[in-house]
């Protein structure tokens, strides 16, 4: 039977989750408000008038092509940086698992990619990249293959979902590790009697033991995806070529900084809120069902 | 004897600290490095130390756009600082924000300030007057494209070096022959929107925009898919699939394939000149920008780009006074010619390029006066003063990406300046909205 303790009263509780309430209505609630207040006017950039417009700036928006477009350009992004971060790491992973000597140095130098701040990353991706002295570029040249991320969007999108991808491996990679190392070895060995190959044992018993740490990792690599890949994406193409590479957090700086239309930079972060918000719904809902603990 | 020097340092520490807090302190907010920041740090100490009454505290707040969005986070919170270096897309943002600046032309006249509008140079200063001719900022940095040349590339490939290029028409003639001569990058460019729209329109006396090219007002729409742009981004596109013209990139990366010879024609500011002066190994020269015989019969003007300072509202008549004395110093012949010679920016006024040409700099250095002609040999015209329209620096990243399209064979000339048109033209109502 479960055992569960209770406060009697309410203002101990209170009083105890009140930090964690102040922090979350300073930091989240308060801007979070402030972007939808903002995202039913138009304002000037110095903030000397404000012309209410309802819900003008959504209709904006949503009239937009290019705006529509950048939500396809936003899946598309997500779903590569997501499967090809993760596979490679669960790749690495499974390999690592399997030393048995060694395997401090092979983890050490996998995390090392994790500490390149993203923007950093980007410009060391473009400088390999590079159309004219990039060192890939020149052998791809050799090759007969004429690389040009600058008027390409598919190369373009290639490039920034394996910067952005990158960097990530690392982390991914630690924590399918600890996931693979927390399966208890008797269940395999057992499945080795029974006569079960690698692929085999990997495939119903390795896999779905790990599902918590792939579930948690869907996650969070989405929501990566979504939002910290600014830096790649702001060194690399800066959204082009003809904005094939613009996604929608990058939508919400060009315009909001570049072009200093708040009113339309804040609708966005509200659609982005919203967004997110149903994915974070979506996966608890369904992919959470399949993940057995 | 130790004691005695630290007595000394503090007593003196004292006596120079003493007079610094009852100085005015003028803020001024720049975006310059490098070389460029040291040359604007060393101005503003020579205006401190040329008089006593006030302190200019120069502040490196980012790139341009980091650098105008700073000030106008810092004019939100009350923060901002005396003088904002803006560039000059933004102009339009700034003149719009009537509450948050005033115009330099007040800061001026009501700080009894020696200061006659006419000494600046017509087209530079034109960027940042209003129509009536009132000057709302000063202008700090202005260069204007114009093309450089790789003499040797044109000699290895059999062409004479001297020959005209006064013509886009003879241009392509030069193309087609670097091309069979096996160039690998005849032509490349920095800046597309800037010198081969924006340019491109003032120079052939074209508008850019309706409404005088912004400066009508808000309500004003782009003009840029007219006859001469279609045909000169159709002739850029044609070239490009040919392998004539390579594209590099929306800003300045096409400099590196000029400076390292690969490419042998490059179209980029005459603020280009230190940097390709200190890394190009072969014989460069600068020309005036081409234009096309079959629009004009001669060019008018070139525009510039660059930055003006902007005097920020709300701030005391004391700073109004240090600012007005620190921007007469800034115009000052000696200070602008120094300037000039030193980054290959324009001087911004008459008087320091006729210094400069006295003091024998341009004889010196051949070609560093093409972009001083190209800018003043004309009067500029309402379609060549300058371009004012409000969420410019958006609009150049539409056009960057309809260009690019070009460039990649996707669409035509037509089509997509069409489209830039119609693009541009939302953003335009969006300010037009926020700025009624």
């Amino acid at each position: 039977m479960e055992k569960r303790v209770t406060f009697k009263g309410l203002w101990l509780p209170l009083l105890l989750v009140l930090p964690q309430i102040v922090i979350t209505a300073v930091f989240f609630f308060y801007p979070a408000g402030q972007a939808i207040w903002q995202s039913l006017f138009i304002p000037d950039p110095f903030g000397l008038s404000m012309q209410y417009v309802g819900l003008g700036n959504f209709e904006y928006l949503l009239g937009n092509p290019y705006y529509r477009a950048s939500f396809v350009t936003t899946a598309v992004f997500s779903i590569l940086v997501t499967v090809v971060s993760m596979g490679i790491a669960l790749y690495l992973a499974v390999l690592a698992d399997r030393l048995i000597k060694g395997s401090g140095v092979y983890r050490t130098l996998l995390i090392w990619p994790y500490a390149v701040a993203p923007a950093v990353a980007g410009v060391l991706w473009l400088f390999m990249f590079n159309t004219r002295v990039g060192v890939v570029s020149w052998y791809l040249g050799l090759l007969g293959y004429d690389w040009n991320h600058v008027l390409n969007g598919e190369e373009a999108m290639g490039l920034v979902v394996v910067a952005s991808a990158w960097g990530r491996i690392s982390y991914n990679f630690l924590f399918f590790l600890a996931g693979l190392q927390a399966i208890p070895k008797s269940v395999i060995e057992a499945a080795a009697i029974d006569g079960a190959r690698f692929w085999t044992r990997f495939r119903t018993i390795v896999f779905p033991l790990l599902s918590p740490t792939t579930f948690f990792l869907l996650v969070v690599n989405i929501v990566y995806a979504f939002f910290e890949t600014f830096g790649v994406i702001h060194t690399i193409t800066s959204g082009g070529p003809q904005q094939s590479t613009t996604i929608l957090v990058y939508k919400v700086y060009a315009d909001g900084f570049v072009g200093q239309d708040l009113g339309s930079s804040a609708a966005q972060s509200v659609i982005l809120l919203v967004i997110v918000g149903l994915l974070t719904i979506v996966q608890f809902k369904f992919i959470e069902r399949r993940v057995h603990y | 004897m130790e004691l005695k020097h630290l007595l000394w340092g503090s007593a003196t520490a004292v006596m120079v600290g003493a007079p610094v807090t009852a100085q005015t302190q003028v803020e001024f907010w720049h975006a310059f490095t490098g070389r460029l920041g040291e040359l604007v740090a060393a101005q503003v100490e020579t205006f401190n130390n040329s008089q006593s009454d006030y302190v200019v505290e120069a502040t490196h707040k980012g790139n341009y756009s980091e650098t105008l969005n700073a000030g106008i986070a810092a004019f939100r919170a009350g923060e901002q600082p005396d003088i904002l270096m803006v560039f000059e897309v933004g102009t339009a943002t700034m003149m719009a924000a009537k509450g948050a600046i005033k115009p330099v032309y007040e800061v001026m006249a009501d700080s009894g300030a020696d200061f006659d509008s006419d000494a600046y140079i017509g087209a530079v200063k034109g960027y940042y007057t209003t129509a009536e001719g009132e000057m709302l900022s000063l202008p700090f940095n202005s260069s204007t494209p114009v093309l450089w040349v790789n003499r040797d590339a044109l000699e290895a490939a059999g062409i004479d070096p001297d020959t005209d290029m006064s013509t886009w028409e003879q241009v392509g003639g030069v193309l087609d022959k670097l091309k069979e001569a096996g160039s690998e990058c005849p032509m490349t460019t920095a800046w597309q929107s800037w010198i081969h729209l924006e340019n491109l329109s003032a120079y052939h006396d074209t508008p850019f925009a309706t409404k005088a090219n912004g400066f009508g007002g808000v309500d004003t729409e782009l003009a840029l898919n007219g006859d001469v742009q279609v045909a000169h981004i159709q002739a850029m596109g044609d070239w490009a699939k040919e392998g004539k013209f390579i594209y590099a990139g929306r800003r300045n990366e096409g400099g590196a394939n000029f400076r390292s010879g690969d490419c042998a024609l490059f179209t980029e500011s005459s603020a280009g000149y230190a940097g390709i002066k200190a890394e190009a190994k072969f014989d460069f020269e600068v020309r005036p920008l081409p234009y096309w015989a079959s629009a004009v019969d001669a060019p008018q003007n070139t525009i510039i780009g660059g930055a003006s300072l902007w005097v920020m509202a709300g701030q005391s008549d004391e700073e109004y006074k240090g600012v007005a004395e620190f921007l007469n110093f800034l115009s000052s012949a000696e200070v602008q010619a120094q300037w000039h010679q030193d980054t290959g920016y324009l001087p911004i006024t008459s008087a320091a390029a006729d210094l400069t040409r006295e003091q024998g700099f341009y004889e010196a250095n051949p070609g560093t006066d093409v972009a001083v002609k190209q800018m003043t040999t004309n009067a500029p015209t309402e379609n060549s003063k300058g371009l004012r329209l409000g969420s410019f620096d958006q609009i150049r990243g539409i056009i960057d990406e309809e260009l690019e399209a070009v460039w990649s064979g996707d669409k035509d000339a037509k089509t997509a300046l069409d489209s830039a048109k119609q693009r541009g033209d939302e953003l335009l109502r969006r300010f037009e909205q926020a700025n009624r």
